[in-house]
């Protein structure tokens, strides 16, 4: 169980060190400490491990993370989890803006809120978010699941793609081409399982959200709509 | 992309530490901005006007400063540090002392005037900037540093931040403004007087104009939402208050910490680390388009 003081080591010992793991080992559990802020901690990981950070975490930490299960125990910065293919990371306080950004796998669980441009181009990630969502989030998202048990910001889905979006609070407004639809058994029972990966299940009852969706009308260009751009 | 620090203590006790604190956060905001570098503080209220001056060398400085002391028969109190001297006069004759400056030493720069607050800033790496000044050494209530990384106009001292537009007042940017020109001819209609062609003091401009016209600082900021177009992330100081406040898009970014003592402002989380008793203060991202304003009574 290595212990990385990040006021003794360089950062760059430790992403090194993470990055060297091969699939069999036997280290899984690392504790970073003193993480003061600094930047891509834990980024690009790729092996079965668990990393505590112990505090507040810069820009893009576990950024490209697969497998890996990175815990940050304050907030985090700009783009936590960008790009994350598998695992999951989960961030105790607040998330900056662009949090899971173009992610496409695994879980991004933030129990506090998230800023700006969260799920910003996701494209297959879930991301749940405890509190609220700022300005401009899931903008042009693909694919995955966004759930918010708080509000979400200005321009929600704006020209979204796929993805689906569920809501518990109010929403300020939705982006050009996202809408709210109806939720079915089919969306109730997902959404059931996305809260209880996130150990919510019994807690948050699924029929207190709404349901946004792609209208799907920005997909092809039409003449009719040539004044909006 | 630039740095931004600012610091607003509660708490007297800490004011002797206050610029020790900020030359740190300024320091470690080097990555953002290491072109350039500059700091207002707020320090004890001077007996009339504070006028900070700015010359291209510490000799060149001095000269001036002798010149002006021989031509009025104003009595001055002085204090040099490297290219800035502080000199210190009555409230009646500042204007005057500002006039024999613009005419017979156009080269000195007044970069700032108030009872309280004084401005340094020079091209060069944080914290060789911090140094040339003694940051550290200085006391006051509150702070404001910026690290410029030149996007606007270039790497001069006259580009570096923080711009001060009227007394007491300053502010630092992180970002870009698109609609300066115009509104800065506008405001020169008003009065305000411009020193540069930099964005930045537009937007102190602005700020000035609206609270001379009687308009609270908080105020002052939210009508800047309707007239200033662009990107910002803003930290402004008045004689006893401190500011922040971000566009609606918010694409700069901001973080805060509040713990019982002070108010602390960093582009970065990282800037606010060497704080006192930041493990258990209140570490929040300021929300786009929302005026943070404190005031000190």
């Amino acid at each position: 169980m290595p212990t990385v003081d990040l006021r003794a080591e360089p950062l760059r010992a430790l992403n090194r060190a993470l990055h060297a793991l091969r699939p069999d080992t036997n280290e899984t559990r690392w504790t970073v400490v003193n993480p003061d802020g600094r930047h891509a901690i834990a980024a690009g990981l790729d092996a079965p491990i668990h990393v505590e950070i112990d505090g507040n975490a810069g820009y893009y930490c576990a950024g490209m993370n697969k497998q890996a299960t990175v815990v940050i125990g304050g907030n985090a910065g700009v783009g936590v989890a960008e790009n994350m293919m598998s695992g999951v990371v989960h961030v105790r306080g607040d998330a900056s803006q662009s949090a899971g950004a173009t992610a496409q796998g695994g879980l991004l669980l933030i129990d506090g809120n998230a800023g700006a441009r969260c799920g910003i181009s996701m494209k297959g990630v879930d991301i749940l978010v405890k509190g609220s969502i700022g300005h401009m989030s899931a903008f042009m998202a693909q694919a995955g699941t966004l759930t918010v048990l708080g509000d979400a910001g200005e321009a929600l889905g704006d020209s979204l793609y796929e993805a689906r979006l569920y809501i518990r609070g109010a929403v300020t407004s939705l982006g050009a081409d996202c809408v709210e639809k109806p939720m079915g058994d089919a969306h109730r029972e997902q959404l059931f399982a996305k809260l209880k990966e996130a150990g919510l299940a019994g807690e948050v009852d699924p029929g207190e959200f709404r349901r946004y969706g792609s209208a799907r009308s920005l997909y092809h260009f039409h003449v009719d709509n040539a004044g909006a751009y | 992309m630039c740095g931004i620090v600012g610091l607003f203590l509660k708490a007297p006790s800490l004011e002797p530490q206050l610029g020790a604190l900020l030359s740190t956060m300024l320091e470690t905001m080097t990555d953002r901005g290491p072109d350039s570098a500059g700091f207002a503080v707020y320090g004890d209220a001077a007996a009339g006007v504070k006028l900070t001056l700015r010359g291209a060398d510490a000799r060149a400085l001095a000269t001036v400063v002798t010149r002006l002391e021989a031509a009025t028969v104003q009595a001055c109190a002085a204090r040099a540090r490297d290219t800035h001297t502080v000199l210190t006069v009555d409230a009646a004759a500042a204007d005057a002392v500002r006039a024999w400056l613009a005419d017979h030493a156009p080269e000195i720069d007044v970069v700032s005037a108030g009872r309280r607050m004084e401005i340094y800033k020079e091209v060069g790496l944080p914290a060789a900037v911090a140094d040339r000044f003694d940051l550290a050494g200085m006391a006051g209530s509150h702070g404001i540093g910026h690290t410029r990384m030149a996007t606007e106009s270039a790497v001069t001292t006259n580009g570096a931040h923080p711009f001060s537009t009227g007394l007491d007042e300053c502010l630092v940017h992180n970002g870009s403004l698109s609609n300066h020109n115009d509104l800065r001819r506008r405001l020169r209609r008003e009065g305000i007087r411009f020193a540069t062609s930099n964005d930045t003091e537009v937007a102190a401009g602005y700020l000035s104009w609206r609270m001379r016209a009687g308009a609270s600082l908080e105020q002052a900021l939210q009508a800047s939402l309707t007239d200033l177009d662009g990107f910002f992330t803003f930290v402004v100081g008045t004689r006893t208050g401190f500011a922040v406040l971000r566009d609606p898009i918010a694409c700069k970014p901001a973080v805060m910490a509040e713990t019982d003592a002070y108010v602390a402002f960093g582009s970065e989380y990282r800037a606010l680390v060497g704080l006192p008793g930041i493990e258990s203060a209140r570490v929040f991202e300021p929300e786009p388009a929302k005026v943070y304003a404190w005031e000190r009574h």
